[in-house]
C-alpha cells in the first residue's frame, strides 16, 4: 500500500471515534452519520465531481455495491462541490448511494476527518471505514491521480466481522 | 513504515475457467481485465495481438471481463455476446470482432452477420444474451479484479501481479521479459 506524502494532510486514522456531521445529500435533504449508528459506513471523500479519476472510482463503488450491501453498509460520497453539481454528477454516472456536500462552510468535514487538501481547496482522496458503533476501523489516503479501487474497503468490511 | 510500493496480486489464478490463447505452460501468462465498451481497452486491443505476435509461444493470453456498466451501457450486453460465442466453441474470434467493431456495439444485427459467418446458432446466442446467461460468470470475473486491485480498464497482470505501467507495445514486453526471468515473486522497492 503507497504511503501518504509526508506533505499530505494526516487523516484519522483506525481506532477514532468518527466525528459526527450533518451535510446536504439532495437541495432539501440532508444526511449524518448518526443516522447510520448500527451498520457500517464507507466514507469517501474526493477531490471534485466530474474530474476523470473520481469517475472512475465513484462507478465503481456502484457497481461494486452488491457486495458492499451483504455487509449492510452504507456508502457516502463527501466532496466539496455544491449540491447541484452532485446530483448532475451523480445522475450522469447512474451513482446509486448518496454524494454530500462539504460546501459551506467549505471542506469543514473533511477537515475534521483530515482529509482537506488546503492549497487546492479540495477533500483528499480519502477513505474511511466505520463500524456500528460509530468507531473507524480503516482509513487510507490515496495518492492524487490514483483510483483507491474497492479491495481495501471490502477487506476492511469483512474484518469487522 | 518503509516506503515501499507492493504491486496487488492476482486472487484468482489462471485456470481452466479462464478463456486462454497461446501455450498453457508458457512462461509469461498476460491477464487482461477489460471492457469491450471502454475505448482505452479498444486502443490495447491491437497492442496485445502485437505481443502475442512477438512472443508467440513464450506467451498465454487471458480475457476476463469487468465491464463497467454504468459508463458504458453496452458492456453487459457485448460480455454475454461473447461468452454466448463462448459456448460454441468461438469466443476468441467474437473477442477480437467486437473490439475491431465496437462502433457497432449493440448493433445485434450487425453481430448476427458475423456469427452467421462463424456457423454460430444465431437464434441460442440471442436468447442467451437476453436471458443474462452467463452473468453469473462475469460477474465472478468482475469481483476476482476487484478483489485484485482492478479500479479501471484495461488492467494488465504479468505472472500475477498487476502490471501499473502504460499498455504501450515496448514497455509492456520488457515487462513481460523482466517476469519470464524472475520465477518467484520479488516485491518491487
Amino acid at each position: 500500500m503507497p504511503r501518504a506524502e509526508a506533505t499530505k494532510p494526516p487523516i484519522l486514522k483506525a481506532g477514532a471515534k468518527a466525528p459526527d456531521f450533518t451535510l446536504k445529500s439532495t437541495p432539501d435533504q440532508s444526511v449524518s452519520l448518526r443516522d447510520f449508528l448500527g451498520r457500517p459506513v464507507v466514507l469517501a471523500f474526493y477531490p471534485a465531481d466530474w474530474s476523470p479519476v473520481c469517475t472512475d472510482q465513484l462507478g465503481l463503488y456502484a457497481q461494486v455495491m452488491s457486495e458492499f450491501k451483504k455487509f449492510n453498509a452504507e456508502v457516502l460520497g463527501i466532496s466539496v462541490d455544491g449540491i447541484w453539481s452532485h446530483l448532475a454528477f451523480s445522475n450522469d454516472r447512474k451513482l446509486n448511494f448518496p454524494l454530500l456536500s462539504d460546501f459551506e462552510p467549505k471542506g469543514a468535514v473533511s477537515k475534521m476527518y483530515g482529509a482537506f487538501e488546503a492549497a487546492v481547496g479540495e477533500s483528499a482522496r480519502a477513505l474511511f471505514v466505520i463500524d456500528k458503533k460509530g468507531v473507524i476501523r480503516w482509513s487510507y489516503l490515496s495518492p492524487d491521480g490514483v483510483n483507491p479501487g474497492a479491495d481495501g474497503i471490502l477487506s476492511a468490511l469483512e474484518d469487522l466481522g | 513504515m518503509p516506503k515501499t510500493y507492493t504491486p496487488p496480486r492476482l486472487t484468482l489464478p489462471v485456470g481452466d475457467r479462464d478463456h486462454s490463447e497461446g501455450a498453457p505452460d508458457a512462461s509469461m501468462v498476460l491477464v487482461e481485465y477489460g471492457d469491450y465498451q471502454c475505448p482505452y481497452c479498444g486502443a490495447a486491443y491491437p497492442v496485445v495481438k502485437r505481443i502475442e505476435k512477438e512472443l508467440g509461444s513464450d506467451l498465454r493470453f487471458v480475457f476476463r471481463n469487468f465491464p463497467l456498466t454504468n459508463s458504458h451501457p453496452q458492456a453487459e450486453w457485448a460480455a454475454e455476446t461473447a461468452e454466448a460465442a463462448s459456448a460454441q466453441g468461438k469466443f476468441w474470434p467474437m473477442h477480437d470482432f467486437l473490439y475491431e467493431n465496437q462502433r457497432f456495439m449493440g448493433d445485434a444485427a450487425y453481430f448476427t452477420v458475423y456469427e452467421t459467418k462463424l456457423k454460430l446458432d444465431v437464434t441460442r446466442i440471442g436468447q442467451e444474451v437476453a436471458q443474462r446467461a452467463y452473468s453469473a460468470r462475469i460477474q465472478e470475473d468482475f469481483m476476482s479484479g476487484v478483489r485484485s486491485g482492478v479500479n479501471g480498464t484495461p488492467t494488465f497482470f504479468i505472472n500475477g501481479i498487476r502490471y501499473d505501467g502504460a499498455p504501450e507495445f515496448g514497455s509492456m514486453v520488457s515487462a513481460l521479459k523482466v517476469a519470464s526471468k524472475t520465477p518467484r515473486r520479488r516485491a518491487r522497492t
